[in-house]
């Protein structure tokens, strides 16, 4: 089988002037591609931590972590760097487009720091807008448009790397129930596509949507249960 | 690569003019300095060109040795003209005892009316030797300049300026013709073309005009007129007894020029009871228009080092403010594959844009250096003149001279501020936890 992320028996501690704290105490995590997880779990449970560790933004202070066939556990801030820039895709509960930038050149970001920059990238990043949607809004800039509409640009950056999988930490936190309901049409037809997602949320309909649910406490797995019908 | 960095100042640009105004404001400290620097460079050449000119008038490698009249306190109670001045004996004793005067031109001047039938012209009979061409880089427009010959004959041979020519004989050809000079007529021999005035020297401040000359051989002059020289000046006489009005010493290198203008010194104060002698040094001036120079640059130069400190500065401080403005926009691009260098790159290419966009207005700034300083002593003379004349003579004439290579260098200073100043902004910003900066409100 293959798999976008394994994780094995991660653990990470932050040091802080009053102790020691274990954010993750041994987290087993197998991902394979086309998965759709949904990672859930109160405040405090860990869920940041693990998606800064899948995410490629952390280090861990045990344990080990493969994306796709590569051993990222010790790899270094360039490497990371480059990981994230080819096979991550992000989005994020505040949409996290750049303000200054228009959708177009919003999507193009994750391609700029793969120094791809060529007339075929540009067209590839048409497409994508049109995909989520916003085939008209291309030279819009990230404040003339609704949360829902930044949303759906951030979902098309996400995608313009073809990552091995996307990154969702509480995509629809900042939306409404319709727009929730549009977005995550989205990332189901996403998903029924092939494209592999891992998504943080701790709203239960929100995680119903996916087809596998991880709940964290504590640091660690508590379950890890496929979604019935799906 | 090229695209990269195309992209990345694109970028630069697009987030300098979402604060124009802060931009443009903090540009000013760096278009300031660059400014100074081309100005200090082209008024630093103005006044060395200047001095050179004036040096090129007088030569660099001459002693010049002028008579002056004492004050007339020194000379009170005694009736008649005093003699003063340094005699044909000084004049001997320096060619014969000093091996480093190549040559000496003696010169005997005299105010004096020339006339030609019923036109007159005031001008200076100038008593001279046929060095006196040379040594004056005198050019000829007619006939000949006078000869060995006309000296060792004491010739009534004489050799008009261009000004006197053109007054005494307005449409003829003077050659062969004769000016009357008091008493005596002289045959002129030749023309020389105009020439125009050197700086003061010795004593006297004022320029000296050459247009009205008439040159006669010296030896004619001592034996026609001798060193009793009376001038009829608005009614009343007035006698002097000057040997020489000037000796120019050729020096056979420059560098004996300042020795032996000390020797010359020492050789003439036995003789003389008072300071009725001057010595001019060329070179003098020289060293005079290198200091001024000097001090110039070093001042202008002071200018521009501070205010360049000071721009890079406020881009510091601006730049500084703008990453924790913009730390989520790091934080962001971080997450979608930033690496630290490419982080630094963009912060920097904003600072080198501000820098780069200070230095070429800087430039541009400098480019209107002739006419701003022109306009500045305008106004001061205008309003100050008496500060005005109080100003060394190089600063009150000097006329900026733009130096090409300056445009170049003043840029180069600009971009390496620019890179120094915004380097630890830049370093700065990419070594933000990109987890943290995420989080960043």
């Amino acid at each position: 089988m293959q798999y976008a992320a394994r994780c094995e028996a991660l653990t990470r501690e932050y040091h802080l002037d009053g102790g020691t704290v274990r954010a993750l105490r041994g987290v087993d995590l197998d991902v394979p591609a086309g998965d759709f997880v949904a990672i859930m779990g109160a405040s405090g449970s860990g869920k940041s931590t693990l998606l800064n560790l899948v995410g490629c933004l952390d280090h861990p202070t045990s344990g080990r972590i493969r994306l796709g066939e590569e051993d990222i556990t010790r790899a270094d801030d360039d490497r990371l760097s480059e990981i994230r820039a080819s096979s991550i895709g992000f989005v994020f509960q505040s949409y996290n487009l750049i303000p200054q930038l228009t959708v177009l050149e919003n999507i193009e970001v994750p391609l700029y720091y793969q120094g791809k920059l060529g007339a075929t990238d540009r067209n590839r990043c048409r497409e994508l807008a049109d995909q989520v949607g916003l085939g008209d809004r291309l030279g819009h800039r990230p404040t003339q448009l609704s949360g829902g509409q930044q949303q759906r640009v951030a979902i098309a950056r996400s995608l313009v790397n073809d990552p091995y999988f996307m990154l969702a930490d509480e995509p629809t936190g900042n939306l409404d129930s319709a727009t929730t309901e549009d977005i995550l049409n989205l990332i189901d037809s996403l998903n029924r596509e092939g494209k592999t997602i891992i998504m943080v949320t701790h709203e239960p309909d929100v995680g119903r949507r996916a087809k596998r649910i991880v709940r964290l406490r504590d640091g660690m797995v508590q379950s890890d249960e496929r979604v019935g019908d799906r | 690569m090229l695209l990269l960095w195309v992209r990345t100042l694109q970028l630069g640009v697009k987030s300098l003019s979402l604060h124009l105004m802060r931009s443009l404001l903090t540009v000013l400290g760096i278009f300031i300095g660059i400014a100074s620097v081309i100005w200090l460079l082209a008024i630093g050449e103005g006044i060395s060109r200047k001095a050179q000119e004036q040096i090129e008038g007088l030569g660099a490698n001459n002693v010049i040795v002028r008579s002056i009249e004492p004050p007339s306190e020194t000379t009170e109670g005694i009736r008649g003209p005093v003699p003063y001045g340094i005699t044909r004996a000084d004049y001997e004793r320096m060619m014969a005892t000093i091996p480093t005067i190549e040559r000496g031109l003696p010169i005997r001047e005299i105010r004096r009316r020339f006339g030609r039938g019923g036109r007159l012209v005031d001008g200076r009979l100038v008593g001279c030797t046929p060095e006196y061409f040379e040594v004056n880089r005198l050019d000829m427009a007619r006939g000949r300049f006078l000869t060995d010959a006309d000296m060792r004959t004491k010739a009534n041979h004489c050799v008009l300026a261009a000004g006197t020519a053109e007054r005494l004989f307005p449409l003829d050809d003077p050659i062969g013709q004769s000016v009357r000079v008091e008493e005596t007529f002289y045959r002129v021999v030749g023309v020389t073309r105009p020439r125009s005035p050197t700086s003061g020297i010795g004593g006297s401040l004022a320029g000296q005009d050459f247009n009205f000359d008439v040159y006669i051989p010296i030896s004619t002059l001592w034996s026609r007129i001798g060193d009793h020289v009376i001038t009829r000046r608005s009614g009343s006489f007035e006698g002097e007894v000057v040997e020489l009005s000037q000796a120019t010493l050729r020096i056979d290198k420059v560098e004996h020029v300042m020795e032996t203008a000390d020797l010359v010194r020492e050789t003439l104060r036995p003789h003389h009871r008072t300071e009725d002698y001057g010595i001019t040094v060329p070179l003098e001036l020289l060293e005079q228009a290198r200091t001024t120079r000097m001090m110039f640059i070093l001042f202008m130069g002071l200018i521009a080092a501070i205010s360049l400190v000071v721009g890079g500065i406020g881009i510091m401080n601006i730049m500084l403010a703008t990453v924790t403005e913009r730390t989520r926009e790091i934080g962001i691009r971080r997450a979608l594959g930033a690496k630290r260098r490419d982080i630094i790159r963009q912060f920097l290419a904003e600072t080198v844009l501000l820098s780069v966009f200070g230095g070429m207005t800087g430039v541009l700034g400098g480019l209107l250096c002739g006419p701003v300083s022109r306009g500045i002593r305008w106004a001061l003379d205008a309003a100050a003149p008496d500060v005005m004349e109080q100003l060394p003579e190089v600063i009150q004439a000097v006329d900026p001279i733009i130096v090409p290579w300056s445009i170049p260098l003043a840029l180069a200073i600009a971009v390496s501020i620019g890179i120094a100043f915004g380097l630890y902004p830049a370093v700065r910003a990419a070594k933000m936890d990109p987890i943290e900066a995420l989080r960043h409100e």
